[in-house]
């Protein structure tokens, strides 16, 4: 076996010159078809002389319902996340299931991935530094909605026969539905959402990714990999193969372990770059708050920043999208609701933490340098944005955005696969297949260029919200009913608290 | 509050030895046992997805070799010499689950083996032994 690949690698390298142009000929043949699938998903509505999609229409007004409907839980509930996380309510005497900290770590790996570094540049480059402010403002609200699908997720999992656990929107539509006696349609928006998270994973999960890690490393090779997406993209293929194919758990693991430390990392020198930009911080804090509201230079519009800022946001935190369902249904827990209360941090930490820090870097730089980053856009951008004030920067920061985007698609593996299981069932043949999908699309991200990926992992990624979100306000009411209820056996001290 | 001793037990020579120590003292001072094997856990690791969702059948599973492959037979080893005694399985961080079960349970004593681990691995994981000595609220026995 491992001759063969060894033979392969070498009869790559030399076929490596005829080759070159591979790269092209994938982006002739995508690139149509991204147009063409986008333009379908965006429907675009004319606003104020901004071209609204209506499927961002739908999420926002999604979001702001589930806040207003919930109490404005994303503020209320907040405290008690936190206490969850901690371990406060855990019961002593029943440990060794998965925690709330886990379950929030494993969906927090998920999400923070390539988009906190590449796709906040996006935004800020499309739609100015306004964008930034409707960002923080879709992330909070979109932690409502993670909240309901949280609470849904955990309520209507399935436990497979051999004591595992399977969860998610396909399940709680189907079952929720039925208990409302509209069996025929849960089963059917169950359906059509496995089919979309299934697309979804090859998208927002994979070629993105790859896609943005391969951009990264090219720029830190200085342009050394041009033409050779493939070979790289062959090579991440490889390792996610070994992953989830080969069954090399110690990778995924490893990846889980330094992830949520790169975080970290990132964060701390993000935090030292702005303030490096001391004296840009006003002026990029005061563009952010007037490009909100009066979107200079952006096309649309305020309208237009707006819509930028809330495409990237669920984008990055993926509210609405109901992959962290998938995620958090693995907990087991007597109430629901905890889990989704847990979840509202996720949206918090993702967008209103991170992407915010990694949009004051690109704010802050700009002011200083309006062209420092050249016509660099993406991950490329950002790292510009570092590079100007820590010289070595764009080493570590390829490196973190390979392990994020790594252990996204390892998560979305996972995601796109409940989908597929829920389609063609538990079968080890079936799945080889789904895992063998989701290994080629890993190297096709890297094939392709940014624009064309872009949009069609926007679009798939939008498509599949549209039945959730329907599910979302159809079973809202149960959410609601356990969440009160919750509450009051809170306050009344039944829900007991074990402290520290 | 009754005379017990609690005896950790993880399948390993050193938990062997430090039933035997436990089990001889028993004997003399008719103390009951409480028999415990902590399976090493935390709430704060990281897992992938995968292990998430199989976490709960992970669960049974450990408690089940735990209990069949070392508690069990340490329970008919106390009970064919007459000892009273209590069994525990537990998932945690295993100096802190045994002070607290020590604490539950009202022992006056914690009766554990040495792993004699070798310095480095000390070094980075500390030894169970170790930790319990420095924050029992109760004589802890380590048994060599």
């Amino acid at each position: 076996m491992m001759r063969f690949f060894t033979a392969l690698t070498a009869m790559l390298f030399f076929a490596l010159p005829a080759y070159a142009g591979f790269d092209d000929t994938i982006n002739e043949i995508t690139a149509p078809i991204a147009s063409a699938v986008g333009s379908f998903v965006f429907f675009k509505i004319n606003v104020f002389g901004a071209a609204l999609p209506l499927v961002v229409l739908w999420l926002v007004i999604g979001a702001v319902f589930f806040t207003v409907y919930l109490g404005f839980v994303n503020v209320s509930g907040f405290k008690h996340a936190i206490q969850l996380v901690r371990g406060d309510y855990a019961d002593p005497d029943s440990p060794g299931e998965v925690s709330h900290f886990q379950a929030l770590a494993t969906a927090v790996s998920g999400t923070v991935g390539i988009g906190n570094i590449g796709g906040v540049a996006v935004a800020v480059t499309i739609g100015g530094a306004g964008a930034t402010f409707w960002l923080i403002v879709a992330g909070f609200l979109g932690m409502s909605t993670k909240f309901v699908e949280c609470t849904l997720g955990v309520k209507y999992r399935q436990e497979n026969p051999d004591g595992s656990v399977s969860g998610g929107p396909m399940y709680y539509m189907r079952k929720g539905f039925e208990e409302r006696g509209m069996g025929g349609f849960g089963k059917f928006m169950g359906t059509f959402y496995a089919i979309g998270i299934f697309i979804g994973a090859l998208g927002i999960g994979n070629m993105f990714q790859s896609n943005q890690a391969y951009v990264q490393l090219n720029t830190v090779a200085g342009g050394r990999l041009d033409g050779l997406g493939w070979l790289i993209g062959l090579i991440l293929a490889a390792v996610v193969f070994m992953v989830i194919i080969g069954g090399i758990k110690s990778i995924a693991r490893v990846t889980e372990k330094i992830v949520p430390f790169m975080a970290i990392f990132y964060c701390v020198f993000a935090i030292i770059v702005i303030l490096m930009n001391f004296s840009s911080i006003p002026a990029a804090i005061g563009n952010i708050f007037s490009g909100a509201f009066t979107g200079a230079g952006v096309q649309g519009g305020a309208i237009g920043a707006l819509i930028i800022g809330f495409q990237r946001a669920v984008f990055s935190n993926e509210a609405g999208i109901g992959s962290a369902s998938i995620a958090h249904a693995a907990v087991k827990t007597p109430e629901p609701v905890t889990e989704g209360y847990v979840s509202l941090l996720e949206p918090f930490i993702d967008t209103i933490v991170i992407c915010t820090i990694t949009a004051l870097v690109i704010g802050t730089s700009q002011v200083a340098d309006p062209n420092f980053a050249g016509d660099a856009t993406g991950v490329a951008m950002t790292s510009a944005a570092f590079e100007r004030q820590i010289g070595w920067f764009p080493l570590p920061l390829a490196f973190g955005a390979l392990l994020f985007a790594f252990s996204t698609m390892i998560s979305w593996s996972y995601y796109g696969l409940k989908g597929w299981t829920y389609l063609f069932g538990e079968g080890q043949m079936g799945q080889t297949i789904y895992k063998l999908i989701f290994c080629a699309f890993v190297a096709l991200g890297c094939m392709v260029q940014l624009g064309p990926i872009l949009d069609i992992s926007d679009a798939l990624v939008f498509l599949i919200c549209v039945p959730n979100i329907l599910g979302l306000y159809f079973l809202a009411p149960i959410v609601r009913r356990e969440m009160i209820s919750y509450k009051e056996r809170l306050d009344r001290g039944e829900i007991k608290k074990y402290s520290h | 509050m009754t005379n017990s001793v609690l005896v950790a037990v993880d399948g390993s020579d050193g938990g062997a030895r430090a039933l035997q120590y436990a089990t001889e003292r028993a004997k003399l001072g008719g103390a009951k046992l409480i028999v415990t094997y902590v399976i090493e856990w935390s709430p704060y690791s990281f897992n992938t997805p995968e292990e998430n969702a199989e976490r709960h059948k992970r669960r049974e599973e450990e408690i089940d070799r735990a209990t069949s492959g070392v508690v069990e037979p340490a329970a008919a080893q106390l009970a064919a010499a007459g000892i009273e005694y209590e069994t525990v399985v537990r998932h945690g961080p295993p100096a802190e689950t045994l002070i607290k079960l020590a604490e539950k349970f009202g022992v006056q004593q914690i009766v554990i083996g040495r792993r004699g681990q070798s310095g480095i691995k000390n070094l980075l994981f500390g030894s169970v032994a170790g930790n319990l000595v420095q924050t029992s609220p109760v004589p802890v026995v380590v048994v060599p």
